[in-house]
């Protein structure tokens, strides 16, 4: 590694040295990042957008379309068998990989988006009605209000916010307050896209529990960073983006609590989802095969699989050991960053960094960090909620993955002293 | 010149900085709402109209270096046009950010507008450089709803 001029070096080597992963070995499995834009290497920390692909990931997805290409079930041929079984074997992976007690309990989606659209259709549609209350929280993403509203026009059910504190963290005094006789679900994100808070999901699901209300946590932005453990949150619902835990995209998952989804009706009809078709009557498929009408993405699925084992080997807890000390390397660097402020100081966080600057618009601090080779996102993060909270209307924000490294964060830093060069 | 010198020259950081024509008109004739969902930007331009003639104009609210500087740039030109001389410099503003970086450009007719040509090499860009035109030509149209450039 090269040497660094920050003054936080002494800090640095400290910190180097206590996660116990090899990260010069571990970047090497990410070919992307040798490009070199504006002739700067990548410094990229939008990983809370979409994750890096490890080589073993995109290798599993070529590996199929080159020599196991085929559409899965029901095929007699010698293709289609070695596709199914490795389509099968990912969900597998995926299901021991969140802990969860059967592979049937694993929905295969096109994305995060979709499996909370399934729950809010499916589950919302069919057990939820006139006057019923939706808890959801100030810091939910798009994809976790906009389908609650969607069933709001629907159902006539009515919509309850929990509020967030100065340090973003939910109030939890008044999230209990709002948990009453008419709560029959609870939909909350257990790691915030915008600000990193881990917000606390096993004390959520036992209130809401203890409530009688029904529980979906949005884990797009904590299955790649902690280890998730379905049945000791005790979740019912729980769904996450693959894309984002070093997967390919367009796939999400659904982990559903099997006796909810006995109940359920399907969401979307089509083959693969049915036992019998006639004109008459259709009998539909066994779980989860009733919630994935049509042919699946089955190389998304193999490179999800390839990616859970990706992480499993290099361990969650070593992941989220390192990432900790990233993120505290990465929150001293922008505390001395003149006019910089830090949104979301929660205790419990993951290694996001969203901030403002007082002398530049997010937007022209992402311009410049880009002119440098530093790949961050500024807006709005699909929390317009959120940012309405905190009177602003974006931030700007960097995401950390455990491939990142001190030497970056000092970039980092480096190029937000020129954003107040440029603008002071 | 690096690039980013060249996208945010002197002039448009005066004019972030320093916004003309900004604030709250009492009683416009005219005004609308720009917004873009990508920046969060957000500005309201207000019109005085005489005899078909722009007498005054403002704006006011928040966004990007680009955006709020090009409103403020674009205040200051508008001022004895008509609508269609408005409209006009409007169509080679746009025509001149979303030209080949390469491109020649007629300086003569832009004026000041040509501190934005740095756009050019960043498209993702004119959509903050056009929001307050944008909104401008709502306001002259009489639209009351909020126009985006998403």
């Amino acid at each position: 590694m090269t040497m660094s001029t920050s003054p936080l070096e002494s800090a640095k080597t400290a910190v180097e040295t206590s996660s116990g992963l090899d990260i010069e070995s571990i970047r090497e499995d990410f070919p992307i990042l040798a490009v070199r834009p504006y002739g700067k290497p990548l410094v990229y920390l939008d990983n809370a957008a979409t994750s890096q692909k490890p080589r073993q990931v995109i290798d599993a997805i070529r590996r199929y379309y080159e020599g196991e290409n085929a559409n899965v079930h029901r095929g007699i041929h010698y293709l289609s068998q070695v596709a199914t079984e490795k389509f099968d074997a990912a969900r597998e992976k995926v299901q021991h990989f969140v802990n969860a007690a059967h592979s049937h309990e694993i929905v295969l989606t096109s994305g995060n988006t979709e499996s909370i659209n399934l729950v809010a259709s499916s589950y919302g549609g069919a057990f939820l009605g006139e006057g019923d209350e939706i808890l959801l929280t100030h810091m939910e993403h798009h994809s976790n209000i906009v389908p609650w509203q969607l069933l709001r026009e629907k159902m006539g059910v009515v919509l309850k916010i929990a509020p967030v504190n100065d340090d973003g963290e939910i109030i939890m005094e008044d999230f209990e307050r709002l948990l009453g006789p008419k709560t029959k679900f609870v939909s909350v994100v257990y790691v915030s896209n915008a600000l990193g808070t881990i917000n606390p999901v096993k004390e959520i699901v036992r209130l809401a529990h203890a409530a009688g209300a029904v529980v979906l946590l949005d884990s797009a932005q904590a299955v790649p960073h902690l280890t998730v453990d379905v049945q000791d949150i005790d979740c019912d619902f729980l769904s996450f983006a693959p894309h984002k835990m070093f997967g390919p995209t367009g796939i999400g998952v659904l982990y559903a609590k099997a006796e909810l989804l006995e109940r359920m009706p399907p969401y979307k009809g089509g083959g693969d989802m049915i036992k019998s078709v006639t004109f008459e009557k259709t009998l539909y498929n066994d779980l989860p095969f009733k919630f994935e009408a049509g042919t699946p993405n089955i190389a998304g699925v193999i490179g999800l699989g390839a990616a859970v084992d990706y992480l499993t080997n290099i361990g969650m807890d070593k992941i989220a050991a390192r990432e900790a000390e990233l993120l505290s390397y990465g929150t001293r660097i922008l505390e001395s960053i003149d006019g910089l402020r830090i949104i979301g100081r929660a205790k419990e966080k993951a290694s996001v960094l969203s901030f403002i600057m007082e002398s530049a618009h997010p937007h022209d601090i992402g311009q410049i960090l880009d002119q440098e080779g530093i790949a961050i996102r500024a807006g709005h993060h699909c929390t317009q909620p959120l940012m309405q909270r905190f009177g602003i209307p974006a931030t700007a924000r960097a995401s950390l993955s455990f491939y990142n490294t001190e030497e970056e964060l000092d970039a980092l830093g480096a190029a937000l002293h020129k954003v107040n060069e440029v603008f002071g | 010149m690096s690039n980013e010198r060249a996208l945010y020259q002197k002039v448009i950081l005066d004019h972030n900085k320093s916004p003309r024509n900004f604030g709250v008109m009492e009683d416009p004739d005219f005004e609308a709402e720009g917004y873009n969902a990508l920046c969060g930007d957000q500005f309201r331009v207000y019109l005085r109209i005489k005899d078909g003639i722009i007498e005054e104009v403002q704006f006011e609210g928040s966004g990007c270096a680009i955006s709020k500087s090009s409103a403020s740039i674009m205040t200051t030109l508008l001022k004895g046009k008509t609508r269609e001389e408005a409209k006009l410099l409007f169509d080679n503003f746009k025509g001149m950010i979303t030209s080949n970086p390469d491109a020649s450009f007629d300086a003569k007719e832009l004026g000041k507008l040509i501190v934005f040509s740095g756009v050019r090499e960043f498209p993702i860009r004119v959509k903050c450089a056009t929001l307050a035109w944008h909104t401008l030509l709502a306001a002259l149209k009489g639209e009351a709803d909020t126009v985006s450039t998403e």
